[in-house]
């Protein structure tokens, strides 16, 4: 039943033949358009090269940081890497695949033909990936590679007085300012293009109580995003004029304040992980339901915890500077703050727990991830709040318990929804299902990793190992456990290899997928797999919030039930 | 009975036109790289350590700002004479706004020139200085955007080549005018009133 | 640990919940392929589930919240001992102004008996970039950051050498900018304190070295008092022969360790901001030489 086409009308079943086009047609066609399916691709393409990448910078800390007192890298070129390790897998792989799963996904899910401005759409795509370019070539821009590169040096926030001219001279903080300016100006286009889809291109009958949860989790975050990047890009500003026409805006010397860039860079540094994570939660609420086989419990909760979630992560960024001697009266205003956010964010835990219970789990590659995933984002959400103590932050705040921390939340839970979200959505767009062997050697290759790397990492933090440095000494007792952590790092990078073999593979050598191989509910699975360019031959009308479930189970329509 | 239908669009499902969606969000973006700016002007003030203080050499622009205000005045009706299908009275209020505009800008021109070779104050002087000409700067660089924006309206206008079915997108660009000039209140309370 | 102990709770019950319902209700191959009851939502288990954490969210930040108050209103003893910290790019400077005393990277104090405490209270502030205090064993970190002074308190209450580091980066060699806590008892800390009063020791065999350094560019960066030596951006060396380490930690202060150094810091500790002195064989031994007796 999965595999026959639900809606009479939907998609058209006639295709003309054509020539085989030229590759230089081919090209042309990819960098011209302004179809959002095409734009999705180019940006999840272009994170994984970064995520690469990025991933090849950790493998060269993780090798130097094994033993203590190694010599692998010079000081310069570790913090190099981790400064273009941070940047890239924020900035170059997180935004841009979690922008183009929703570019690819949004008008399909709201019965839209398009992104609402599909020219904007291209720009964003173009001027951010062209910030990720300008970041690279840093690398080879300037004294190049004689002498030791100009790639940026500085972490990825950057903390001024450290980038001030005088402290980094040269051309590479620019590079980093000027890459992540751009990729902001994308940053910025596309959530504009995203929510303005959300409003103004709902399909009739779509209203926004009958969203997909995915909708109305991207459209939170982009809302995030037009706060929370702004001040990114007003800092950056300030920070150009500092270095080229002479501005003392955190110019200690003049009278300025280094702690003046940290709240600036913090209001934007802490709303960036909940954009980070919010479309990772967008994408487990629609796997999760689909493979425990019922709806998921608490949709209106979900929403308002998610609202909650985002107003209340504009007020929490000082908690990555409880240790600037703010006084007890903040300390304790971001501590609370910090702690209420776990509120919102455990009723989502429950909500997907109470989805699953009573349910019939089938346990596909996409949902083993999602597994993963609920434990681990519970994990992270834990160690998450004892740092929101102060006095724990103390201690903890700049160590590797912190780096632990973040970790556990960015791959623990973001890259692993991600991964989920490509095994569940490769199917609709390319026609063709991934291997579910491949995606099984994949998950536990990757979970092995991800745990001794991970898990083991809280431990040199309590012992009081601090982050960014390119090496310890041998007596502070810190040397087993970053065995154990550069150890962990060889299993995520066979997984990651099965991954991409298993993407290039099932391209062309996988099984036919149908419009429908899930099962599932909301529209995209209504039309071919891949879409036609103009999506669906006719808008369709729905009446709730499972428009196929409607039509599967004509006796039992969501319609007389959603609260 | 299909809960999907794939029947003609219900004409009763309207929803809000995109363009007033975007420059809604670009306005609440653009608002958040302002108050930034302005966080760090309020935050400086009286902390420069030497070199001249606002008390000393800012005079309050108090035609520029009348001109700029007005200038919202005239876009209004500029959008409201084309709904109408006015266009020559379109284009005069058009041609209105950028010339207000304009003198805006000359009378920021002309400040700046005296701050600089009268008060020998610059973006490097001190931290006024540095806080000052980025905030004014920012909102300049706005201004300049939004009269670019207007005087291509007020040629394709001129041209004849503008009608009432394009008056949605001379609001779209009209609002983008009343944001800058709203920032300018912000920016003049901020720097000429409670900086003084 | 309160605050482990909970987390751990939560993490026990909602983690063993979670298991119980992937293991209970997967599918099976007896399954039939009817779809599951769908339940949409319940008000009162959605209530419960808000208040429940709402309430371990208050209880959680009422203690932390005392904690901090606590730790930052702590009241300040007579008998406390005021060093000002400054850091610097890759070292630290410590100055006890009471004393008259001023060293580098390794901070000596009194311990403390919990009847008559005679913590440290540092008052600190950067010459140059962000830095932060870290001394795990003996408090959380306080950062250390240009035109701003935070204060903190140290109180340990056994003797022994406490290992600590810079926390936050600084540049090139933020992992080397060591330091090195020593907590003494009252006797051994005093009469550190009367050495270290006095000024360089003059001792005649090494007169040359000593005109070696004073006509060299060291005096530009170092002080050693009781010399025309005056220099502020580097360490101040008039004891550095007490000293276990020198480089701020990184490396142990022997005389051919020492030669090392000032022949190509840089080879030692790659990005450090002392510059090669470029002296001859004769001049770096006899410098060296004389430096080896600053005690």
């Amino acid at each position: 039943m999965a595999d026959s086409l639900p809606l009479t009308g939907a998609i058209d079943l006639t295709s003309a033949p054509k020539a085989r086009p030229l590759a230089l047609e081919v090209l042309h066609a990819w960098v011209t358009t302004v179809d959002h399916k095409k734009i999705g691709l180019m940006y999840i393409g272009y994170a994984l090269v970064f995520l690469v990448i990025a991933g090849l910078e950790a493998v060269v800390m993780r090798l130097q940081l094994a033993v203590p007192e190694n010599s692998l890298v010079s000081p310069q070129v570790f913090n190099r890497m981790f400064t273009m390790h941070g940047t890239t897998m924020v900035f170059f792989v997180g935004m841009p695949i979690l922008f183009g799963f929703g570019n690819y996904l949004i008008p399909l899910m709201l019965g839209a033909r398009d992104m609402a401005f599909p020219r904007l759409n291209a720009f964003s795509f173009w001027i951010a990936a062209f910030g990720g370019l300008l970041l690279y070539f840093s690398f080879l821009g300037g004294d190049g590679l004689y002498g030791a590169g100009t790639a940026p040096d500085v972490g990825w926030f950057a903390y001024a007085p450290l980038t001030a001219k005088v402290f980094s001279p040269g051309h590479s903080t620019d590079y980093w300012t000027l890459g992540i300016l751009l990729s902001g100006v994308g940053t910025i286009g596309t959530a504009l293009n995203i929510v303005t889809t959300i409003i103004a291109l709902r399909c009739p009958g779509m209203k926004l109580s009958r969203m997909p949860l995915l909708v109305w989790l991207y459209f939170i975050t982009c809302c995030m995003v037009f706060v929370a990047v702004g001040p990114l890009t007003a800092a950056q500003i300030m920070l150009s004029i500092d270095r080229y026409l002479g501005g003392h805006f955190f110019d200690t010397q003049a009278g300025g304040s280094a702690v003046l860039w940290m709240h600036f860079f913090w209001i934007f540094g802490h709303p960036e992980v909940y954009i980070l994570v919010l479309p990772a939660f967008g994408f487990a609420n629609e796997i999760i339901p689909v493979f425990s086989r019922k709806a998921i419990f608490g949709y209106p909760a979900m929403v308002a915890a998610t609202v909650a979630i985002g107003f209340i992560s504009l007020s929490v960024w000082a908690h990555h500077m409880f240790t600037v001697g703010l006084g007890p009266g903040a300390n304790t205003f971001f501590t609370l703050a910090t702690m209420v956010i776990a509120v919102p964010t455990g009723i989502k835990i429950f909500n997907w727990i109470a989805t699953l219970s009573g349910g019939n789990i089938r346990f596909t590659v996409a949902m083993m991830f999602c597994v993963a995933f609920l434990f681990q984002f519970l994990v992270a959400g834990l160690t998450g709040i004892m740092l929101s103590a102060s006095p724990f932050d103390w201690q903890l705040s700049g160590s590797y318990f912190v780096v632990a921390h973040f970790h556990y939340v960015l791959v623990g839970a973001i890259l692993f929804t991600i991964f989920a979200a490509f095994y569940y959505w490769f199917p609709k767009m390319s026609g063709r299902m991934l291997d579910e062997t491949l995606g099984k050697w994949h998950f536990w290759l990757f979970l092995i990793g991800f745990h001794l790397t991970f898990d083991f990492m809280h431990i040199p933090g309590v012992l009081g190992m601090p982050r960014r440095i390119y090496t310890y000494e041998f007596d502070r007792g810190w040397g087993v456990w970053n065995l154990i952590v550069s150890c962990g790092v060889i299993f995520q990078v066979v997984a990651i290899g099965c991954f991409v073999f298993n993407l290039l593979r099932s391209y062309s050598k996988g099984r036919i997928a149908g419009p429908d191989p899930w099962d599932a509910w909301t529209l995209e699975w209504s039309t071919a797999s891949p879409p036609p360019v103009y999506n669906f031959a006719t808008i369709p009308t729905v009446q709730s919030r499972r428009p196929l479930w409607d039509l599967k189970h004509p006796e039992d329509p969501d319609s007389n039930y959603e609260m | 009975m299909s809960t999907v239908s794939t029947t003609l669009p219900d004409p009763s499902w309207t929803l809000p036109s995109r363009g007033l969606v975007g420059i809604a969000c670009l306005i609440v973006a653009e608002s958040a790289v302002f108050i930034i700016f302005v966080v760090a002007y309020i935050f400086y003030l009286g902390k420069s350590i030497s070199g001249p203080t606002p008390h000393d050499v800012l005079d309050v622009p108090i035609i520029g700002t009348i001109c700029l205000l007005s200038s919202s005045l005239t876009v209004y009706l500029a959008v409201r004479a084309l709904r109408k299908n006015k266009v020559r009275l379109c284009s005069l209020w058009l041609a209105a706004t950028v010339l207000l505009g304009s003198i805006f800008l000359a009378g920021t021109a002309r400040e700046w020139y005296q701050l600089i070779y009268q008060h020998g104050l610059t973006i490097r002087t001190n931290l006024f200085g540095t806080t000052f000409y980025s905030l004014v700067g920012l909102h300049a660089t706005h201004v300049i955007v939004g009269l670019i924006m207007l005087t291509l309206a007020l040629v394709f206008a001129l041209l004849g080549r503008v009608s009432e079915a394009n008056a949605g997108r001379l609001d779209v660009l009209s609002l983008y005018w009343h944001f800058v000039d709203a920032v300018w209140v912000v920016v003049f309370s901020v720097v000429y009133i409670l900086g003084r | 640990m309160f605050v482990l102990a909970i987390t751990a709770a939560i993490f026990l019950a909602v983690g063993g919940v979670l298991a119980y319902v992937l293991i209970r209700y997967r599918q099976r191959a007896t399954d039939s392929d009817r779809e599951p009851a769908q339940i949409y939502g319940s008000n009162q288990i959605e209530l419960s589930w808000t208040v429940i954490p709402v309430l371990i969210v208050v209880v959680l930040f009422l203690t932390t919240a005392r904690v901090i108050f606590n730790t930052e209103y702590a009241s300040k003893p007579r008998s406390a001992l005021d060093v000002v910290v400054i850091g610097h790019q890759f070292w630290w400077e410590f100055r006890y102004p009471k004393l008259g005393i001023v060293t580098a990277n390794e901070l000596h104090i009194p311990v403390s008996d919990p009847n008559h405490p005679a913590p440290t209270y540092l008052e600190m502030s950067s010459a140059d970039t962000d830095h932060s205090f870290w001394v795990p064993r003996l408090a959380g970190k306080t950062d250390v950051i240009p035109n701003r002074v935070n204060v903190m308190w140290i109180d340990p209450e056994s003797p022994g050498i406490y290992l600590g580091q810079c926390a936050q980066y600084c540049g090139v060699q933020h992992a080397k900018m060591l330091i090195r806590v020593y907590g003494q008892s009252r006797g051994d800390f005093d009469r550190w304190v009367a050495q270290q009063q006095q000024s360089a020791n003059q001792d005649g065999a090494r007169e040359e070295g000593q005109s070696v350094f004073l006509h060299n560019a060291c005096i530009n960066c170092h002080t050693i008092r009781g010399t025309s030596a005056a220099g502020r951006f580097g360490p101040d060396l008039t004891h550095l022969a007490g000293r276990d380490t020198i480089a701020s930690g990184a490396i142990r202060n022997t005389p051919a360790n020492l030669r090392k150094w000032i022949d190509n810091p840089d080879r030692m500790k790659p990005g450090c901001l002392m510059p090669a002195m470029h002296l001859n064989d004769h001049d770096l031994t006899v410098v060296t030489a004389y430096l080896t007796t600053l005690h």
